[in-house]
């Protein structure tokens, strides 16, 4: 089947929607996606950011569609004709999505484990406004404890099911759903039940924003100031092919690998992502590389560093033994051990 | 006329030498000439300040020493975002974040406080690019009108929490005005 995103034709299989051949053809026509997710049966449609325009319906009924579509749950009909970037009603219409997304949002960047590599940040850095419109009192939450691996931020969900549809699909016992309805739509596991599944971290990885973070991550670093490599162990649960973002000599955290979309190339499971933090555990394979614009490329080590070693002014270079000593953070050890 | 007899400044001396005559070589006149000048500038307007004692105004966008803000609650702003360690072209600023615990709000304004936070003042180029950065309106080079004072350790130029933190006076004293 033909479709033309964009200006640009493109030949799909039947069954396709427009979303999935807009990453097919991949740049700046591809919408953004907060609840859609590749690897999840039945995401998507949720959160309305993907809209876009269908300006010829087929090849059969030329006629637009009257309303901007949600590209991730429309399939593409031979000879349709889509508008994404290209529409001023699309963007426009973005700009209204992204507000309504940050209308409860607490926008507790500064504060929150995610930021820097949050969806959410992303879209309306992309398309958002610089100021609020909103004078009522945003929505809360009362704080709840899910576990001791995982926190949940109830305040700034947007509610994409993404992780419902994780639990459903990859646990076997689905122990947290969506509770209550409309503005009082809440993730939470039913009866407080502590999620023990050894799948369940992937929770994290799905969350489009700082809902769901690493309780073992939380508040010790900030994403830019660590250092993801790739790395891999002989897991017998998952295929072990993590992120392993170190600061110094240490393993902050562990998380699956993310494609361009942001979205898990393999899940990996609990005891991958929680418990092994040795640098022994993992066989690092080399830096991983992100996009051009993404703030976790503020270190930049991808290209390796080759230290000039004059022999002869070791002194003049390093200085004394005296005065090679640490004096910032001095109760920090430059080495720390893992705990 | 050549361009040697002609003055384009307007202040063209001929210079001469010749020989000096007697009063000349006694330098006398010259002697009193120049005492006359000396004394002449003992009238004019001074130029120094007696430092320690007396202290220039400072301009209202002078960039001193940091100040991390409290705010009119007397709780610390800084919720160690790491923004300005990110913007911070020297790299002078490093930060440990820690949580804070039930029965500390009123110490700290956000869930997350900074439990360390030093600036290497050797390091510390005054660019403040930290304060522009910041998202909590925490860290200011304009507030203390402090200098950044010589020492003789390098220790001493690592600024901890305990002297970039808002004295709780200048807290109280800013409830006041408000």
């Amino acid at each position: 089947m033909k479709v033309t995103i964009d200006g640009h034709e493109l030949e799909v299989e039947p069954g396709t929607t427009i979303l999935q051949a807009a990453r097919m053809m991949g740049g700046e026509s591809v919408p953004p996606a907060m609840c859609y997710y590749s690897k999840l049966k039945g995401s998507g449609g949720k959160c309305r950011a993907c809209l876009v325009e269908v300006s010829k319906g087929s090849e059969a009924d030329p006629r637009p569609m009257p309303k901007l579509m949600a590209s991730c749950v429309t399939g593409v009909m031979d000879g349709m004709e889509v508008k994404s970037i290209t529409s001023e009603k699309v963007l426009d219409a973005r700009k209204s999505v992204t507000e309504f997304l940050l209308i409860n949002h607490p926008l507790d960047c500064p504060v929150c484990d995610q930021a820097g590599e949050c969806d959410l940040q992303n879209l309306s850095f992309k398309h958002g406004k610089s100021q609020t419109r909103y004078i009522e009192e945003k929505r809360t939450f009362e704080p709840e404890d899910i576990g001791d691996k995982i926190q949940l931020h109830m305040n700034r969900c947007i509610l994409c099911y993404r992780c419902v549809m994780t639990a459903d699909q990859l646990t076997d016992e689905r122990v947290h759903g969506v509770v209550n309805r409309g503005d009082h739509s809440q993730i939470s596991t039913c009866i407080s039940k502590a999620i023990d599944n050894e799948f369940s971290g992937n929770m994290i990885d799905v969350c489009p924003v700082g809902a769901l973070t690493d309780k073992t991550f939380r508040f010790k670093s900030r994403v830019w100031f660590n250092k993801p490599f790739n790395a891999h162990r002989n897991c017998p649960t998952c295929s072990g092919k993590t992120t392993v973002w170190m600061f110094g000599n240490e393993i902050q955290r562990v998380t699956a690998r993310k494609d361009v979309y942001h979205e898990v190339e393999e899940f990996i499971c609990n005891s991958c992502r929680f418990d092994h933090k040795e640098v022994s555990d993992w066989t690092i394979e080399g830096p991983r590389k992100f996009e051009k614009d993404s703030v976790i490329n503020q270190n930049n080590y991808t290209r390796p560093l080759i230290p000039v070693t004059i022999q002869t002014e070791d002194h003049i270079l390093k200085g004394r033994e005296e005065d090679r000593k640490k004096i910032s953070m001095k109760d920090i050890p430059l080495t720390p051990k893992n705990s | 006329m050549s361009l040697d007899t002609v003055s384009l400044s307007g202040r063209k001396k001929e210079v001469v030498n010749n020989k000096m005559n007697f009063w000349e070589s006694l330098y006398l006149i010259a002697i009193a000439k120049g005492l006359w000048i000396t004394l002449g500038h003992l009238f004019t307007r001074k130029v120094t300040i007696k430092y320690p004692e007396q202290v220039r105004p400072v301009s209202p966008i002078y960039r001193g020493q940091h100040l991390l803000k409290r705010d009119e609650q007397g709780r610390e702003n800084c919720t160690a975002c790491g923004l300005c360690a990110l913007s911070c072209p020297a790299e002078a600023i490093t930060m440990k974040a820690a949580e804070r615990k039930p029965g500390e709000e009123h110490l700290y304004r956000e869930e997350k406080y900074a439990e360390i936070y030093e600036i290497n003042m050797l390091r510390c180029i005054f660019c403040g690019l930290c304060e522009e950065a910041c998202p909590k309106d925490a860290i200011y080079l304009t507030l203390s009108k402090k200098f950044v004072k010589a020492a003789s350790d390098r220790e001493d130029f690592i600024y901890g929490k305990d002297r970039l933190v808002m004295p709780l006076e200048m807290a109280i004293a800013n409830t006041k005005t408000n």
